[in-house]
């Protein structure tokens, strides 16, 4: 007797449907799996062995074979457990096959019988959806994950036995409901631009970053803030859309990340200089989300960024450049998004001092300088400092008229919403993903600015990208004053942001 | 005298730098710490030369000298686009003649025309150390460019640090560039700068006593200051240590009576220990430009063009304030808060100041007031 389950596979962060093939007849007892499986798929066997049996079901004492279709794709994780088992239940006619079609399944058994969380069920389940399935049958503690994806009912099972009830007919749970955090605008209270003294540059800087999603470089001595004002970045980015949150669930369910409820805030990852390069875009034998896609429609921060390999700060130049990394593994290639603002932070020079006592020569400062060069500074549109902020400042009463992320958040929003309308079928969302073509035809320069550009290029040595990075930088200055036109007075601000000229006078 | 004009260069000249050329592996062992001087080692005739370098060696080179072809040496140099003067030719530096061993030959490679300038104008050799700090680098670009502006000769070494800055300074202000090389005219060494060495070539000269392909020594190096400090009617140390090779040429200015300068540096830093030295000891303390022109030539007899042009204040009382505010502190929160300004107007006021030629970017650090007007392009 043949029956046949939908189940998917977990690739990256999306999924692939995989059928289930299960075929019990007669001969000497034996669980065959085949179909490219691994060593957790492989066990699996023993996991369905002892929870159809503990759950009062009947294991046949038969030839049974277990495919899992497509053959030639690796499969692997526990994630199979519950449709090979359910396969078998439908094949032994404990189950009626005929309702086994509309179904997709996903779950890991324990040897109870007991249905346990798997990863990536939003990514399994929005693969269902396109696959064209009406139900998905997932761990309870998975559902209302599940079912943030529309268009398809999604119920969460606790027990095999339950999941045998429920194919009878004897049992009918509710559709599960999405699950959504309740209060969405609820913003972290406990991390405010507010709680930010002094720091005025840096907090400007982030806000036209977060304006026009520009990565940036901090400059400062070590424990002025760098970090605390980058922890702050995502608070100061709109909330959300309810796609970019769901494109982030999926990728923290697939990484085991997140709670299961819909991400409603943009992530922060701050890898520590030490990781490698395949930490920081991903890849692996079995491909996993690198730092870069965790921070996907986030912020990733990169502390120290001389201290990082080359390796690792090179391989950031694709995601940079097209918001997505590509993995190749043998004849496939994994796509993972990879869309985040990159802040890194360095200090002023390799000895770390105030420039009073600082004691690096010209040829260490030119050193440091140039672990910093490469690729990922081609893409960083701003700089900005982080002073040590006077002791005075800092027992201050912290009432002040510091700008909450909220004051500075609304002011995001209206620029990002003045992009959003300017760049209209361009493919770009905002100025900071505008390429030199693009940016040059969205950024005019009226007579005024041009002539400033012009002197500036004569004679600080701005190169062509330099030039294009001053004006996408411009433009978000305008945007965030409310400006038509880029002014004079935007530019100049944008030009004393500009990485240009680092070495101008090095030996 | 027309570029063109054939150049003089006698057999006996010829040979004692080729002579020079296959003993200097042997020199190095000679030398002496920490201030290696050739000892007059230079100054010996040909056959003490040999008596006292080449050894064992001695009686095989005294047959290769014998037999030494000028002529053929000659078409060598020339194939290697290399002129070569000896100290019997009215175009060697007369200058050099002052030295108690000048070298025989100068290999040259550029502009010749320009030697006719080195001898009408007082030259000034800036010389310091390979790795300076940021604050000393822009002193010696400036110096560089301001002496090159004024029509001042600049030689240096074509080294790091220093060297190449002061050579760079010289070029931007479309001065006359001489570098003096420690080995083959042709050798570029530090082989990095490459570029630079192809525009002192291109608008100034590069020489050495070494002919061409001759890799260089440690000997060469001292021996190279000697030729600086004999070149220059000035020799300026912008930044050194103590030891260090720039002492090394003010020791050859010294001996030569010609004026050391030195620019101060912190009394603290180990790194200016050799220029704040160098003060003590009498020598002329440089803070711009100007004290190289009015020790050269005179309090006020000649005037940078730069110079002539200190930069008027902004006449914008915002870009005043902010320009002073700058001088105090490099950090934009505090400029902008000395100025009374929000920062993001601070930071469009300062790179107004930049382009304008006021302030100059200091690497990751901020900027710094720069020092003096920028020039403004020339003919």
């Amino acid at each position: 007797m043949l029956a046949c389950v939908a189940t998917f596979a977990l690739e990256g962060v999306a999924s692939h449907e995989v059928t289930v093939e299960v075929d019990v007849r007669r001969g000497l007892a034996a669980f065959t799996l085949v179909g490219l499986p691994d060593r957790a798929v492989r066990e699996s066997r023993e996991r369905v062995r002892a929870a159809v049996l503990n759950c009062g079901l009947e294991f046949p004492q038969k030839r049974i074979t277990v495919n899992l279709a497509p053959a030639h794709v690796r499969k692997a994780g526990p994630g199979f457990d519950l449709a090979i088992a359910v396969g078998l239940l439908g094949a032994t006619e404990q189950v009626p096959g005929e309702a086994l079609g509309r179904y997709a399944l996903y779950g890991e058994l324990s040897l109870s019988g007991a249905i346990k969380p798997v990863r990536g069920v939003l990514a399994v389940a929005l693969g269902a959806r396109r696959a064209g399935f009406s139900d998905l049958l997932v761990p309870e503690q998975n559902a209302g994950e599940a079912a943030l994806v529309e268009g398809i009912e999604v119920r969460g099972v606790s027990t095999l036995d339950r999941l045998a009830d429920l194919l009878h007919g004897r049992w009918s749970p509710g559709p599960a409901l999405p699950k959504v955090p309740e209060a969405p605008d609820e913003r972290s209270e406990d991390i405010d631009m507010a709680d930010v003294h002094g720091q005025e540059d840096a907090k400007r800087a982030l806000s036209i970053a977060a304006a026009g999603g520009h990565n940036a470089l901090m400059i400062g001595p070590p424990g002025a803030g760098k970090t605390m004002l980058a922890r702050r970045l995502p608070g100061i980015l709109p909330a959300p859309s309810f796609e970019e949150a769901l494109e982030v669930t999926q990728v923290h369910s697939a990484a085991g990340l997140g709670n299961g409820s819909l991400a409603t805030r943009r992530p922060f990852r701050a890898p520590h200089h030490t990781i490698s390069a395949q930490g920081l875009v991903g890849g692996g034998n079995r491909p996993q989300p690198g730092e870069i896609t965790l921070a996907h429609r986030g912020v990733l921060f990169l502390d120290e960024l001389p201290e990082f390999s080359r390796a690792a700060v090179d391989a950031l130049r694709q995601p940079l450049e097209e918001g997505r990394v590509e993995i190749m593994r043998g004849q496939r290639t994994l796509e993972f998004p990879a869309n985040a603002i990159v802040i890194a932070a360095c200090n002023r020079c390799p000895c770390a001092r105030p420039a009073e006592n600082c004691s690096c020569t010209q040829l260490d400062a030119s050193r440091y300088r140039r672990r910093l060069s490469g690729p990922l500074l081609d893409r960083i549109d701003l700089v900005c400092q982080v002073d040590q902020v006077p002791h005075i400042e800092l027992v201050g009463d912290g009432s002040g008229e510091r700008a909450t992320s909220a004051e500075v958040r609304a002011g995001v929003a209206r620029a990002r919403e003045l992009q959003r309308r300017r760049l209209d079928r361009t493919g770009a969302l905002c100025n900071g993903d505008m390429d030199g073509r693009l940016t040059r035809a969205m950024v005019p320069l009226v007579a005024a600015p041009t002539a400033r550009m012009l002197a500036a290029r004569e004679r600080l040595d701005l190169s062509g990208r330099g030039h294009d990075r001053v004006l996408r930088v411009a433009r978000t200055i305008a945007d965030l004053a409310g400006h038509g036109e880029v002014e004079a007075v935007d530019l100049d601000e944008a030009l004393s942001y500009r990485l240009d000229g680092l070495d101008l006078v090095a030996a | 005298m027309s570029p063109d004009r054939k150049r003089f260069a006698c057999d006996a000249c010829l040979r004692r730098a080729a002579l020079i050329a296959r003993l200097a592996p042997r020199i190095v062992a000679l030398l002496d710490r920490p201030r290696p001087r050739l000892h007059g080692l230079l100054a010996l005739e040909e056959g003490e030369l040999l008596a006292a370098v080449a050894g064992d060696r001695a009686e095989a080179l005294r047959s290769e000298l014998r037999r030494f072809d000028a002529g053929a040496e000659r078409e060598r140099l020339a194939c290697a686009g290399v002129a070569g003067i000896c100290r019997h030719d009215p175009d060697f530096p007369a200058l050099l003649l002052d030295l108690d061993d000048p070298p025989a030959m100068l290999f040259v490679r550029g502009r010749l025309e320009t030697l006719d300038r080195l001898r009408e104008e007082p030259a000034v050799a800036i010389v310091g150390t390979r790795s300076p700090t940021p604050y000393v680098t822009e002193v010696a670009y400036s110096l560089g460019r301001g002496l090159g502006a004024a029509r001042v000769p600049v030689v240096s070494g074509l080294a790091l640090g220093i060297d190449a800055t002061a050579h760079r300074g010289c070029l931007d202000g479309r001065g006359l560039a001489v570098a003096v090389l420690p080995g083959g005219p042709d050798v570029v060494y530090p082989r990095r700068h490459r570029a630079l060495y192809e525009r002192v070539r291109e608008n100034g000269v590069v020489l050495s006593e070494l002919p061409p392909g001759a890799r260089p020594y440690r000997w060469s190096f001292p021996a190279r200051n000697r030729i600086m400090a004999g070149l220059a009617r000035m020799t300026v140390v912008v930044e050194a240590t103590d030891p260090s090779g720039s002492l090394i040429t003010t020791d050859f200015a010294r001996d030569l009576g010609r004026s050391v300068a030195a620019v101060p540096g912190r009394v603290t830093s180990r790194f200016a220990r050799g220029t704040n030295g160098l003060l003590k000891d009498g020598a002329v303390p440089i803070t711009g430009t100007e004290d190289v022109l009015d020790e050269l030539f005179g309090a006020g007899a000649r005037r940078s063009p730069r110079a002539a042009g200190q930069p008027p204040e902004p006449s914008d009382p915002v870009l005043a304030r902010v320009l002073e505010a700058v001088e105090r502190s490099g950090s934009v929160a505090m400029i902008a808060e000395a100025a009374a300004l929000s920062t993001a107007e601070a930071r469009a006021a300062i790179a107004r100041l930049e382009a304008g030629g006021y302030l100059v970017r200091r690497g990751l650090e901020g900027w710094e007031r720069a020092l003096g007007a920028p020039i403004l392009p020339g003919p």
